[in-house]
């Protein structure tokens, strides 16, 4: 990969830039957050001409490399008031690599109410006037776009809540099936689009050269290694593919850690009519598919294609997070019914976890009854149609919560909790507390120690987490920039050998000599930077914090409050990186 | 005697007729899990993750009346 494409919103100038040296050796989340450090004043307005948005694939991405399709989205979150990286499956990151672009940088600002799009191919780049797609859903715009594409193109879009720059706006991927369904969801990323008028990216790689590999032998002993542990470990070869990620819905809930009902127990009694066990029952039964691939070259497939009834298409993917915020969540346990908010909130342009969370809160605030699903999806379509009620449920859960007067909001850093109850899980919530991001369960999924015993084994209930919880936060670092998928850890994590794998992959294609030891070094080196955008933008210590009624209110099954110390959290970013 | 209530989870299921509902077994006085997965002749390496109300367990944990009692096989998501 050799170029950096620039694209400023303001005169319409497309220009293709070599890659300065300081780049050359990153990709992914790395390249995102220090082209934004490099770039974005950290105290602009998120929606406002300073404010850009980075896209790269990661350096792996594009290769032949396995589950490694990952295209990382950054900027100034709307949502969070600080850096942010969302990153997502699909096939346009692929394709990105493909074409030799190691980022795309979109800046400026046009005239307000103008739309565009953005084509890559093998002949450039080129804005392309769409007021006509002004409006229009995800599923529609993926669908036009294959008409005047071609089948197959890679499409990176946004839905309405983006165009009327909401804070829950996400930026959508398109699935092999041309799915809109896989989200660089969390922290608004869709609204910096949004501000920016465009509505879309068209990514076609026919006749692309592909990604340099600058030690073919070492690439491909590394791929071979990390594609042999995801093979074998029982997590990415067995029951990913077989029940999804929502096999965690049981796991959660009978750990007492499932957020029920706006964050009020840890334990839903509908719990088992949501879980991955019954989703994978009702899949098979109606023709629908589990083990379904995000893009080619994943080997976990944890994806699903979900049918209705009728057995025809109703969604993809139902995965954990948008199953348990839509569901459990809001007391729902109606399959059908969360397929349908997840698909509205692909269609709308919508974080599905913050989404979910939102109704969780506006149902506390009384404009529906817990469970009452049919409400909540017309609460959703009001999103959509952008109606002053909308507007507030669109712009998240912090946002609403003040709306109504609700104390009881799931955020840190006004970013909603995804699905693990930081009281009955100790770990995770100094992740939340502590990340970058706002709360933000990718950032340093220390679940996998805490409750499934995987790589590791430690005491859910112990508060003294600041060191697993950095650990894990830098490891994620790396693996994000490389354009892995974040499961692969499932396998790597428990067998040295793939992660060994994963690294010399990496030195394979960059041409490098990281050991596994510099993994955590250059995770932390990219972290502080993230870090100190954060500082500059006016985040401080009082940010790293969890929300008050967690302290107060004791979380059923377990009755337990959050009892971790600040000096915990404020641990967990106390080190010094080598410049 | 004593009586707990067991979960099995994920490919256990097959384990368990009536798939999804939990099942109520009676057990010696004494028994641990290790005697539970004995009855239910589950292999160990597929009881990944044993939870007794809500709390990670492993195959010592001595039962009591009423405990309810989780077993999953490997399992990771996100």
């Amino acid at each position: 990969m050799d170029k950096i494409l620039r694209v400023n919103m303001s005169d319409g100038s497309v220009k293709v830039e070599e890659v300065p040296e300081k780049y050359q050796l990153l990709g992914g989340r790395a390249l995102t957050s220090s082209i934004v450090c490099d770039e974005v004043v950290p105290t602009c307005h998120p929606l406002g001409p300073y404010n850009k948005l980075v896209l790269a694939p990661g350096m792996v991405t594009g290769t032949s490399a396995p589950s490694s399709g990952r295209l990382s989205v950054g900027g100034k979150s709307p949502l969070t008031g600080g850096i942010k990286e969302a990153n997502a499956g699909g096939i346009p990151g692929q394709k990105l690599a493909r074409l030799g672009y190691k980022a795309v940088i979109i800046e400026g600002q046009p005239e307000r109410g103008k739309l565009f799009l953005l084509k890559i191919s093998t002949g450039g780049a080129e804005l392309v006037p769409a007021d006509d797609l002004a409006g229009k859903g995800m599923y529609e715009i993926n669908k036009t776009l294959w008409e005047r594409y071609g089948e197959g193109t890679g499409i990176i879009g946004i839905g309405p809540a983006g165009e009327m720059m909401m804070r829950n706006a996400g930026i959508s991927c398109n699935d092999p099936e041309n799915g809109p369904g896989r989200y660089a969801g969390r922290g608004g990323l869709g609204a910096v689009m949004g501000s920016k008028g465009l509505k879309a990216i068209v990514v076609d790689d026919t006749g692309a050269a592909g990604v340099p590999v600058a030690n073919k032998e070492l690439f491909d002993q590394g791929r071979k290694k990390l594609a042999k542990a995801l093979t074998t470990h029982d997590v990415t070869s067995k029951t990913l593919p077989s029940y999804g990620t929502a096999a965690l819905i049981n796991v959660m809930n009978e750990a007492g850690g499932l957020p029920t009902r706006n964050f009020s127990s840890g334990r839903f009694e509908g719990a088992d009519k949501i879980s991955g066990e019954t989703i994978a029952e009702v899949t098979t039964s109606r023709g629908g598919k589990m083990g379904h691939p995000c893009h080619p070259g994943c080997i976990i497939k944890c994806s699903n294609i979900i049918n209705k009834a009728d057995g025809s298409y109703h969604v993809a993917p139902l995965e954990y997070e948008s199953d348990w915020a839509l569901g459990a969540n809001c007391g729902i346990d109606n399959l059908d019914d969360i397929a349908e908010l997840n698909r509205l909130c692909n269609d709308i342009g919508l974080d599905t976890i913050e989404a979910g969370c939102t109704l969780a809160v506006a149902m506390e605030a009384g404009l529906a009854e817990f469970g009452d699903s049919k409400k909540a999806i017309e609460l959703l379509k009001e999103v959509g149609k952008g109606s002053p009620l909308g507007r507030i449920l669109g712009n998240g859960t912090a946002f609403t919560a003040a709306a109504f007067g609700v104390t009881r909001c799931p955020t840190v850093k006004e970013q909603a909790m995804p699905a693990y109850e930081p009281r009955a899980v100790k770990g995770i919530g100094v992740t939340y507390a502590t990340s970058t991001m706002g709360a933000d369960h990718t950032s340093g999924y220390t679940i996998a120690p805490e409750i499934l015993n995987v790589g590791g084994d430690v005491d859910p209930a112990d508060p003294n987490k600041a060191e697993l919880a950095r650990a894990f936060q830098a490891t994620t670092m790396f693996i994000d920039s490389a354009g892995y998928c974040l499961f692969i850890a499932f396998a790597i994590l428990d067998i040295a050998e793939g992660f060994e794998g994963m690294v010399e992959s990496v030195n394979g294609v960059l041409g490098t000599n990281w050991t596994t030891d510099d993994v955590t070094k250059l995770g932390l080196t990219w972290l502080k930077k993230e870090r100190l955008f954060n500082e500059a933008a006016g985040l401080t210590a009082q940010d790293d914090r969890m929300p008050e009624f967690m302290k107060y209110e004791s979380l059923p099954p377990h009755d337990t409050k959050w009892d971790v110390d600040d000096r915990v959290l404020d641990a967990v970013h106390s080190y010094t990186v080598e410049e | 005697m004593i009586e707990v209530e067991v979960r099995l989870f994920g490919n256990l299921r097959e384990k368990a007729p009536g798939s999804g509902e939990p099942s109520l077994l009676t057990l010696p006085e004494g028994a641990t899990v290790d005697d539970l997965l004995n009855h239910l002749e589950i292999p160990r390496q597929l009881s990944k993750l044993i939870f007794v109300n809500g709390v990670r367990s492993d195959t010592s944990t001595r039962l009591k009346q009423g405990d309810r009692v989780g077993i999953f096989p490997p399992v990771a998501g996100g």
